[in-house]
């Protein structure tokens, strides 16, 4: 489905992210090459309005660093990255710098260090406001305020505003977190691992309040976590990382139903599964990431592929459409793909 | 058989300003020799204390009230502390919670192992080397590497290295925190792989303390699930898993993402466990519970056994 231009909130394209290494003064010298760090290399993707997007993927396979990018934290090497039909970068160097900082929040992973310990509820979500110089009298900014803790579900609000962070427990610390993201009104969260460091019992009310700011508010989320599980249980559509690429893309119950890539089929054969009767056998890849410097030449997933064939050594295989929606880059796929086309 | 370890009705008080708090209250379990068992339960349910109580390493605010701890039949709470310590490593070892943190950063990591062996046994330097180079490989690192510091090392292989580290005096048991909880998911499945044939290839029996319900599914034959320091249910995993009795245990089931079932909502269970100086009268549970009653408000349900080796705590089993 061609995406509606007006209703992509976030649309990246060949986004590139390089950091450049220092060769040393002997390096620079005798003239070595220069080499980089390849974070992002090269990944297209957008997000609709009121969609959740999960970025699935390992420690460095490039999920942080796409955030980072989107929220206009840091400048890509290469491509572009347009919120609301706006290029992010010159938001940034711009005037809409702050419309920016007010139209995409973040949700961060730890809420027992996100808010500061000598800050009450009210002054913590209060502070964008103030920062924005958005609100005019002291009551309409109380308003808006106890308005955020509601949608956050910390109700009644009131008895929330004069507490402490320590006062809270974690799950309520991750709620305070959400209503700061969401007092400005923001058309895009982005949530990294906002999860994890939580206790299962209150992972799913933390979605669950997500979603539902989602469904009420009509906020896109960009959902980054290493976890597919609970992707699977919370996102429309995910994006599967390796090594700064999306190796895999489509509408989350394709990918976990019917997964293309090796990568994928691998990350959901080790999820492990609660029920001991369908212990099953693990995909265990050896090794790990390898450092995104010297990149594997082809498919930078081969050395580690359980099914790569000689071909997978030259070639770099790109993102191929399997059905609709879901793009997988395997040549092992382009190959089945182009099978069944010629078939059929 | 005898047990290997076999915990009866332990207790355990914490003191604050002078007034004790029970953090762990009336346990028991038992251990056999090859298997493994998990205990259960959110952030401050006494899983961690209980486990530091298996080796006597409390707090100084830590104090055992009641029960015995008997490893191969002799109580290690009325043994000396000077006798204690030759069980801590040669025959129980552990595995602390972000262990992979817990390397010094200015040491290499064949160093550290070289100096836990020698303080556990009276070996020399050279026979040390040697045992570390198979150490190493048992866990599946390059022995050369142990001439590296931790920062050369990843998280997955830092674990590894805490791992080799326990199990270098060769102990009976090996008592795992957390073991794979800040690691990433291939990383996880790689050290849980290693645990399971470390297991099965020197006859370990482990104590797994975790929330992680997944990896308790894969990996371990027993679960106590705790709540509030007590036993809310005990039983082989299959039980726990696919008949699960206790409303603590059916709920924090429910509230784990299955990958196999994605579009399955998830429960989450409104409140959190009971701070240790206002534990409920009744059932800890009473207050968090969709089955509750005024009986359970009243008194605290003791632990029964509704099957052979099925031990649940509950005034309501019945109608679940």
């Amino acid at each position: 489905m061609p995406a509606d231009t007006h209703l992509v909130v976030l649309q990246v394209s060949r986004l590139r992210k390089l950091y450049p290494l220092s060769r040393g003064l002997l390096g620079a010298i005798q003239r070595k090459p220069a080499r980089h760090v390849h974070a992002i290399d090269g990944i297209s993707f957008t997000l609709r309005a009121g969609e959740i997007l999960g970025l699935v993927g390992e420690s460095g396979s490039g999920k942080t660093t796409t955030a980072m990018s989107v929220m206009g934290l840091i400048e890509p090497t290469e491509g572009d990255i347009h919120f609301n039909g706006q290029s992010v970068p010159q938001m940034v160097r711009g005037r809409d710098r702050l419309e920016l900082r007010r139209k995409v929040q973040m949700v961060f992973q730890d809420p027992y260090e996100a808010l500061n310990p000598r800050q009450t509820v009210y002054s913590i979500v209060s502070e964008p406001l103030e920062v924005h110089r958005i609100t005019a009298s002291r009551t309409e900014k109380l308003e808006r305020v106890k308005k955020a803790l509601a949608d956050a579900g910390l109700k009644p609000p009131e008895n929330f505003l004069d507490r402490y962070p320590e006062e809270l427990s974690g799950g309520q610390r991750q709620r305070v977190v959400i209503a700061g993201a969401i007092v400005l009104n923001p058309r895009l969260l982005v949530a990294d691992e906002p999860v994890s460091m939580l206790d299962v019992s209150v992972r799913a009310e933390i979605l669950n309040l997500l979603r539902q700011v989602r469904d009420e508010l009509g906020i896109s989320i960009l959902y980054i976590t290493h976890d597919l599980a609970t992707a699977g249980f919370f996102t429309d559509r995910i994006a599967v990382m390796y090594l700064g690429r999306i190796v895999e893309i489509g509408p989350t119950t394709a990918v976990l139903s019917d997964p293309k890539h090796p990568y994928t089929r691998a990350l959901l054969s080790v999820i492990p599964v609660p029920n001991p009767r369908r212990r099953q056998k693990r995909e265990i890849l050896q090794g790990e990431i390898p450092n995104p410097i010297d990149l594997p030449s082809g498919c930078r997933f081969h050395p580690r592929c359980p099914v790569a064939v000689d071909q997978c050594r030259r070639v770099d295989p790109q993102l191929v459409t399997v059905t609709a929606e879901h793009q997988a880059a395997c040549i092992l796929v382009e190959e089945r793909v182009g099978a069944s086309a010629v078939n059929s | 058989m005898t047990p290997i370890l076999e915990v009866r009705n332990l207790s355990i008080d914490y003191l604050s300003n002078g007034h004790p708090l029970h953090a762990v209250t009336d346990i028991s379990f038992r251990l056999d020799k090859g298997r493994s068992l998990a205990l259960v339960g959110e952030s401050g349910c006494g899983k961690t204390t209980t486990m530091l109580a298996l080796l006597r390493l409390l707090p100084e605010e830590g104090r055992i009230t009641g029960g015995q701890i008997l490893y191969q039949g002799t109580d290690l709470l009325q043994i000396s502390e000077e006798e204690m310590r030759q069980y801590r490593w040669n025959n129980i070892a552990i595995v602390f919670q972000g262990a992979m943190n817990a390397l010094n950063p200015v040491r290499k990591v064949g160093n550290q192992i070289i100096e836990a062996l020698r303080h556990h046994a009276p070996i020399s330097r050279k026979q040390a080397q040697m045992r570390v180079g198979e150490l190493m490989e048992l866990v599946g690192i390059p022995p050369e590497r142990a001439g590296q510091y931790p920062h050369q090392f990843s998280g997955g292989m830092r674990q590894r290295a805490m791992i080799a580290m326990a199990l270098a005096c060769n102990p009976d048991i090996l008592i795992a925190d957390e073991p794979t909880t800040a690691l990433d998911v291939m990383i996880q499945a790689q050290v849980l792989d290693l645990l399971q044939n470390l297991q099965s290839q020197l006859g370990l029996s482990v104590v797994m303390v975790t929330h992680d319900l997944g990896v308790v599914a894969e990996l371990c034959d027993d679960v106590l699930v705790m709540y509030g320091g007590q036993v809310a249910e005990y039983g082989n995993v299959d039980t726990i898993y696919n008949t699960p009795l206790h409303p603590y245990t059916q709920r924090l089931l429910q509230a784990f993402p299955d990958v196999d079932q994605p579009t399955a909502s998830l429960a989450s269970i409104p409140g959190h466990p009971p701070p240790l100086n206002a534990l409920p009268p009744g059932c800890r549970f009473e207050p968090r519970c969709h089955r509750r009653s005024p009986l359970c408000a009243a008194a605290n349900p003791a632990p029964i056994a509704r099957a052979p080796g099925h031990i649940v705590a509950c005034h309501h089993v019945e109608e679940g």
